[in-house]
């Protein structure tokens, strides 16, 4: 086989592997559907512009997302006031699944829902559940993959510390 | 010949597909798994590390949430 040809067929394969969002740079805007209501009102990312916002990508099917969700609300009850917020991104295929989930685990701040899987591929997540820490500045500060039980101290101390910050 | 072999290695491509790590809600179904029965596994795994001293190779990663 010629080389051109050994190279082109070694790009097809190079071709889903695409860089998502690191530490540093700015949030990509989102703007998705509230899950748990029936109106079609849109929460953008931009409206939580000025707090330290944690991205939460999630599917129901997801077991360390179950073992997050928790965890989450409590910081979020902990540090709400002081401008902590948790956006969920639903990306569970069907709808019922990811409300089944919500009855069971249920927690109060906002749940969007991206059925059709655009934003985690502008964000390029590369596991269940990814979360992003973003500052009041909507800049990416941490970039966190996968949830265990005792990841939940350390996110902690980063939201007291980005809470800590000024916005730009 | 070789116009036919650049053809199969095309339609072999074909074939390829990336799952997202979010695309995998059916496969992270239990009836997706090699084996459902956790304690099976860790059964079977305790008999192969204990009485032939192996490790691993009781099934596939899984088409779990691709995390940890």
């Amino acid at each position: 086989m010629k080389p051109w040809a050994l190279l082109c067929l070694l790009g097809l394969f190079a071709l889903p592997v695409v860089a998502g969002v690191q530490v540093g740079q700015s949030a990509p805007p989102i703007s998705l559907p509230l899950l748990t209501t029936d109106s079609a009102a849109e929460l953008t990312l931009d409206s939580l512009r000025g707090k330290v916002v944690y991205l939460d990508f999630w599917a129901s099917w997801c077991g360390p997302c179950r073992v997050s969700f928790p965890q989450l609300e409590e910081l979020r009850q902990e540090l709400g006031p002081q401008g902590f917020e948790v956006l969920a991104v639903n990306l569970d295929e069907f709808e019922p699944d990811a409300l089944r989930f919500l009855e069971e685990v249920s927690v109060s701040y906002p749940v969007v829902r991206d059925g059709a899987g655009e934003t985690p591929a502008t964000y390029g997540i590369l596991g269940m559940p990814t979360g992003y820490l973003i500052d009041r500045s909507g800049t990416v500060r941490l970039v966190h993959q996968g949830y265990r039980k005792s990841d939940g101290a350390a996110l902690r101390e980063d939201i007291i510390e980005l809470l800590g910050e000024q916005a730009q | 010949m070789k116009p036919l072999t650049y053809l199969f290695v095309a339609l072999c491509l074909c074939a390829c597909e990336t799952v997202q790590p979010w695309e995998r809600g059916t496969l992270a179904k239990p009836e997706m798994q090699w084996q459902t029965d956790p304690r099976e596994i860790s059964f079977q795994a305790q008999i192969n590390a204990s009485k032939e001293a192996t490790s691993g190779g009781m099934g596939a990663a899984g088409g779990g949430c691709g995390c940890n």
